[in-house]
């Protein structure tokens, strides 16, 4: 089923194990996780507290080495165990966005220069930049919040100017933990219509950490962690979204 | 975008209350160095101001700044004969405590050889060189003396007719200089009552010895001025100044003065040295070390300030990590910020001085060897401190920022 798919992948990850302290405290936070993310699919990702959701995101997001398994994003490998091939760094700013519980925005940029960094951080040139923020607060609907600094936002507001941030560069992938939690259930599904649409319209692939049972019907698939391993998860779309993801690559 | 200046528009109350503290502390560093400087130069004003290349002194003594040294006035003429010498002027130095329109009137009074000397060599700010032998003076103006001033000192009043700028003694008095005569009056002569007491004791002392039941004219003698009395010998100077001729050699010189049995004799350089050998050595020191304290105190302390600036933004730093920033970004951030606020400080501590120093009671001399000095040591204690917080950024992990 996936080596049709494998052109149109975003994410593939193979036996996946990350393992934090060591001896006494050791505690296996993921363990032989395998996964694929097509383009233009958004999958969430469940679990109970503890099982291993968020760090398997931080395995995806390149922000920490897995002590096993591989990891290709779009074509490329980037680690083949605790060793990167790339420059994590560069591969970051330039393939990938990030939306956490918190909208993290760097508190002395305004709502504006907080989306227009992530891209000048990528060497994209500051009217170019400034252009496409305008465009994606408007498409977020916080335009009018420009100039706002972060504290003078809502935590909608805030959240959703994390989201513009995220798809600053038109990332391929685009990891998401529990972007709602902090959010009324009006405003929670909100975003996460945002992402399905970011998904389906700009052909990213999205994945996001949720506890939101609610609003699983956004997903094309959902995916389920206990105790750092992975299973299918019993999502109602489960099959259709691979087909949809699957009819949004052609 | 500059994220060291947008951080710094953000916080920017926070930011001019540290450029502010740092630039408190710079100055107290900058104005301790030009205490220390200000001591220095004001032990040694005089005897550079006067130039004189020997000193005579006398014989045993380290010179009149030191300790008391009396010479008869005549060593001048002597000296004056001296193959080589072009001049000899005696040196009085004394300071008094006296009032003036009720407030305490501290100078140090320095005699000049009327009529060669009249005081042209003095830095005079406002009003004119002595003019006549007896009862003028030229005051430093922070004795606080005005133009015109008419100062009773003794039995005489003295007017000031000239005001010199930053004269003042080795201990910090301000100076007042007058004819050697006078200057003698003032430190000898008492008030007519005195004069008067001491007289009739006199004629009693003698009167009770053979030589008044003998001489009984000399009663006449006794109850009138005391310089008319051969017995009390001639006047006394501190030092005798000499200035010699170019093309001899000034050691022989001070070498052939040297061997007469009643003087010493101290060379310009000599004369220096003893004074920043004795008087001020301990205050120079004591000065020196709490310097160097203060410099290395404000070090800390400035290097404490920037590191918990950088330690403040490890969440943002974190943050930028995660978004793929260079460590250009985040050096630069760090740096830029530290660099800025060393350099404001430094610059606010220049002029926050020029302004307050001057209201010192005593001077205080910024060298530009020590403004050029400090301006390296604020620019290696905030690379050193940014360094620190680069360190500590460097190692942050992006994955805090999900702490
Ligand atoms: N930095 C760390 N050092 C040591 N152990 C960690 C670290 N981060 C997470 N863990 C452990 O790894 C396991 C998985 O944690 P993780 O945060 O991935 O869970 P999660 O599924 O995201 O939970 P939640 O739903 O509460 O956010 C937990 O047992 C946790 O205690
Ligand atoms: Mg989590």
């Amino acid at each position: 089923m996936t080596t049709p798919l494998s052109a149109g992948l975003v994410v593939e990850a193979t036996g996946l194990t990350k393992i934090y302290g060591s001896g006494n405290t050791e505690v296996v936070a993921v363990r032989d996780a395998s996964l694929t993310v097509a383009r233009g699919e958004i999958v969430a990702l469940l679990g109970p507290s503890g099982a291993g959701k968020s760090t398997l995101l931080t395995l995806l997001g390149l922000i920490l080495p897995p002590n096993a398994g591989r990891i290709s994003i779009g074509q490329t490998l980037v680690f083949d165990g605790e060793r990167s091939r790339v420059n994590v760094r560069r591969f970051r700013r330039q393939h990938l966005g990030f939306v956490f519980q918190k909208a993290n925005l760097i508190p002395f940029l305004t709502a504006a220069e907080n989306v227009q960094l992530a891209m000048e951080i990528n060497d994209v040139s500051p009217r170019a930049a400034r252009t496409r923020t305008m465009e994606l607060l408007e498409y977020l609907g916080v335009a009018d919040r420009a100039e706002h600094l972060p504290s003078k936002l809502s935590g909608g507001q805030a959240q959703r100017v994390a989201v513009a941030r995220s798809l600053a560069n038109r990332p391929s992938l685009i990891l998401a933990d529990e972007p709602t939690a902090a959010l009324d259930s009006v405003r929670g599904r909100q975003v996460m219509e945002l992402f399905r649409k970011v998904a389906h319209e700009q052909k990213a692939g999205v994945m996001v950490v949720t506890h939101d049972h609610r609003a699983l019907d956004v997903f094309d698939r959902s995916l389920e962690m206990e105790d750092g391993q992975l299973r299918t998860g019993a999502c109602p779309n489960s099959t259709t979204g691979q087909n949809k993801a699957h009819e949004n690559d052609k | 975008m500059n994220l060291a200046l947008k951080d710094i528009r953000h916080s920017f109350g926070r930011f001019v209350l540290t450029t502010f503290g740092i630039s408190l502390l710079l100055m107290l560093v900058m104005g301790m160095g030009g205490i220390y400087r200000g001591l220095v130069e004001e032990a040694t004003l005089l005897v550079d101001r006067v130039g004189a290349d020997l000193w005579v002194v006398q014989k045993g003594t380290r010179g009149p700044f030191a300790e008391i040294s009396r010479l008869p006035r005549n060593v001048e003429d002597r000296v004056l004969a001296v193959p080589g010498v072009v001049s000899a002027n005696s040196f009085i130095s004394h300071t008094i405590q006296r009032e003036y329109r009720d407030k305490p009137l501290r100078v140090t009074i320095q005699g000049l050889s009327w009529p060669t000397d009249r005081g042209l060599w003095l830095p005079i700010v406002a009003g004119r060189a002595l003019g006549q032998a007896h009862f003028e003076m030229i005051a430093d103006k922070s004795s606080g003396l005005a133009l015109g001033d008419h100062v009773p000192l003794g039995k005489d009043t003295y007017a000031v007719v000239g005001l010199t700028g930053q004269m003042s003694s080795s201990s910090g008095d301000p100076m007042a200089f007058m004819t050697l005569t006078d200057a003698q009056a003032v430190q000898f002569d008492l008030v007519g009552d005195a004069v008067r007491t001491e007289r009739a004791a006199r004629v009693n002392r003698l009167q009770a010895i053979d030589l008044g039941r003998s001489q009984p004219q000399l009663e006449d003698r006794a109850a009138g001025v005391s310089s008319a009395i051969p017995a009390l010998g001639t006047s006394m100077v501190s030092a005798v100044l000499v200035d010699i001729a170019p093309g001899y050699d000034p050691v022989k010189v001070a070498a052939r003065i040297a061997s007469w049995p009643d003087v010493s004799v101290y060379s310009h350089e000599g004369q220096r040295n003893l004074l920043l050998g004795g008087m001020v050595d301990k205050a120079r020191r004591q000065l020196g070390l709490f310097r160097v304290l203060l410099i290395i105190v404000s070090g800390i302390i400035m290097a404490l300030i920037l590191y918990t600036l950088t330690l403040d933004k490890l969440h943002d730093i974190a943050m930028l990590k995660l978004l793929g920033a260079r460590n250009l970004v985040i050096l630069a951030l760090i740096l830029q910020q530290a660099l800025l606020l060393g350099g404001l400080g430094y610059c606010l501590a220049y002029y926050l001085g020029r302004w307050i120093f001057p209201y010192f009671p005593r001077r205080v001399v910024i060298m530009q060897e020590d403004l050029v000095s400090l301006a390296f040591i604020v620019l290696a204690i905030s690379v050193a401190a940014s360094l620190l917080g680069i360190a500590k950024a460097l190692r942050v992990q992006p994955n805090e920022v999900l702490a």
